[in-house]
């Protein structure tokens, strides 16, 4: 993958204050479970927020609610400074879910996968020279632009979330929000994404990530929000490294193991 | 003569509404077989036969009511998707068989029909294809294929992962009724050739045939639209030639079609893997089994 010249991230711009994100006493429910029990979130512009937790703390709905995916029942989210409801330029967001694939019930290839992500600024117009180019350069990002004639199937784990970020990419996003981008990712494709998402935070792009572990993406995070059972226990500098075990939002779940995890983290 | 099948006016009626189907059946199945909801066709096509009888009973043109009656019960599932998170399966149920049930007792009620009249509907009949099934089949194909192929993208997109586009900002709902009242047209188009009980197959078993060799959406796409319009094509003159069942012809010829290109995909792959230098290498360590034991990790 050809190197961009990028500029350490303290020169990079980074004029106000603005929320890209703002995230305000949210409460939400699933069932009669309360999920979100009054969360506080701001992203903002440039910023690198990573959010942590243990599964069930919450992490994945907080996410799913600053896009809309899951309804409020308290609380308010605003996006860019519009209200959600009113919200409308879905082209400056890039969105990664929680996947483990990228494939679909019918064969697609890398470019046809990404090129969906484009339709978030072409809508139902045909899409022009530029947005055709804007998805050749989102798969060459992720470093992928020899195969983007490959169907998605015949590709590796990490590969698959490759693609899903490459569709995050092409609409060209000022701020990216991925769910666990780092799930079932080879080491390889571990070291691609990161230095991929550096890339991205020099030009200037704001991201917001859930985590279940700091990992490779350590160095690039300005901000932790650790959730546990829906409330925010920890809004700052990430914590300290002490092995990965002791990482907050680090459960020992194995597939084998006791139903009940064991919490073993800082701040569980 | 070579294409004495030409001739009679039944066969060309026939013929005309063969390749339309052949065109429709797999252009929207795609889209149901790439959201996983393969069998969405058939269950359509139960509830359609309610319209059917409804055409019969009241003497207006079966086609039309069919259509009006499968658009609605295609809405009403994805309004079930939507809403009946728990129960829906069951709804589901309560709506193909309700739809089918209907449609034997509404055909019985009624002066004109009858069990063999309901019998073509079912598994369709070529000399049964009238001028103004023609048309209509006609209009109805021409708008599933305009939706089919002019929104691509955007169902595409949908079908793919359906949280993502509506984090595009897409109209998802939209999209997704249009893909419901896209397949119930589209088995008003068929049913005369394939019969309801049918139709389901033509959209998705050309998909499933092309997928066996293909990488591509794209190529899926126009190579299922090649096998449908063949299949539907020979089936139709292999039932004038040899006085068989249209409708299942066409279907036992399109797994025919899926059976070969499976056999064909195997080696393919193999060939592919070669050209492109990607072997795998195979794992050729041997691993003592004596030790099996001592590497048993519990964690």
């Amino acid at each position: 993958m050809p190197e961009r010249e990028s500029t350490p991230r303290e020169a990079a711009p980074r004029p106000a204050q603005e929320a890209v994100i703002a995230l305000r006493g949210a409460t939400a429910t699933l069932g009669a479970r309360p999920v979100l029990r009054g969360v506080d979130l701001t992203v903002r512009r440039g910023e690198v927020v990573a959010l942590l937790g243990a599964n069930g703390s919450g992490k994945s709905t907080a996410v799913r609610s600053v896009i809309g995916q899951v309804p409020l029942t308290g609380g308010s989210v605003e996006l860019f400074g519009t209200e959600l409801r009113r919200f409308r330029r879905w082209g400056r967001i890039g969105y990664v879910p929680q996947r483990t694939t990228a494939a679909g019930g019918v064969p697609a290839t890398i470019r046809e996968v990404v090129a969906s992500g484009r339709l978030s600024r072409t809508g139902l117009r045909w899409p022009g020279k530029a947005d055709r180019a804007a998805v050749e350069r989102a798969i060459e990002l992720v470093g992928l632009a020899d195969r983007a004639k490959d169907s998605v199937s015949a590709l590796s784990g990490g590969q698959h979330q490759r693609v899903l970020i490459a569709r995050a990419l092409a609409s060209e996003p000022e701020l990216l929000i991925m769910d666990e981008p780092m799930a079932g990712v080879d080491l390889a494709s571990q070291e691609i994404l990161a230095s991929t998402l550096r890339e991205q935070v020099a030009l200037g792009t704001s991201v917001l990530l859930v985590l279940h572990e700091l990992g490779p993406l350590e160095p690039l995070i300005d901000r932790a929000v650790v959730l546990r059972d829906g409330c925010v226990t920890h809004d700052g500098p990430p914590p300290e490294a002490l092995g990965q075990h002791a990482l907050p939002g680090h459960d020992h779940v194995h597939p084998h193991a006791a139903a009940e995890p064991v919490r073993t983290g800082l701040l569980t | 003569m070579l294409f004495e099948f030409l001739n009679p006016p039944f066969m060309q009626r026939a013929l005309i509404a063969a390749v339309l189907v052949g065109i429709t059946a797999p252009a929207i199945g795609i889209y149901l077989v790439q959201r996983r909801q393969a069998l969405m066709g058939d269950g359509i096509g139960h509830i359609a036969m309610t319209g059917v009888g409804l055409g019969f009973l009241l003497s207006t043109s079966p086609v039309w009511m069919a259509t009006a009656v499968a658009v609605a019960g295609a809405v009403t599932m994805e309004l079930i998707r939507w809403y009946g998170h728990t129960r829906g399966d069951l709804a589901l149920a309560m709506l193909f068989y309700g739809g089918m049930a209907g449609g034997v007792m509404l055909i019985n009620l009624s002066d004109t029909g009858s069990n063999a009249n309901l019998t073509s509907y079912l598994f369709g009949s070529l000399s049964t294809v009238s001028d103004s099934d023609v048309i209509a089949i006609s209009v109805l194909a021409a708008f599933v294929v305009l939706v089919t192929v002019g929104l691509r993208r955007q169902l595409f997109a949908v079908s793919q992962d359906e949280e993502f586009a509506r984090v595009c900002g897409l109209p998802v709902r939209v999209l997704n009724l249009l893909v419901a009242v896209t397949a119930a047209v589209t088995v008003t188009v068929a049913m005369r050739v394939v019969g309801l009980l049918l139709v389901s197959a033509l959209m998705v078993v050309p998909v499933a045939a092309a997928q066996q060799i293909t990488k591509s959406f794209k190529v899926t796409f126009v190579l299922s639209v090649v096998i449908g319009t063949a299949v539907t094509l020979t089936g139709t003159v292999t039932s004038y030639y040899q006085d068989v069942p249209p409708g299942a012809t066409i279907v036992l010829l399109a797994i025919a079609v899926f059976v070969a290109l499976t056999a064909l995909a195997a080696p393919l792959a193999r060939g592919r893997a070669r050209a492109s230098g990607t072997k795998e290498a195979e794992c050729t360590l041997e691993v003592p089994p004596a030790r099996r034991g001592a590497d048993d990790v519990h964690v």
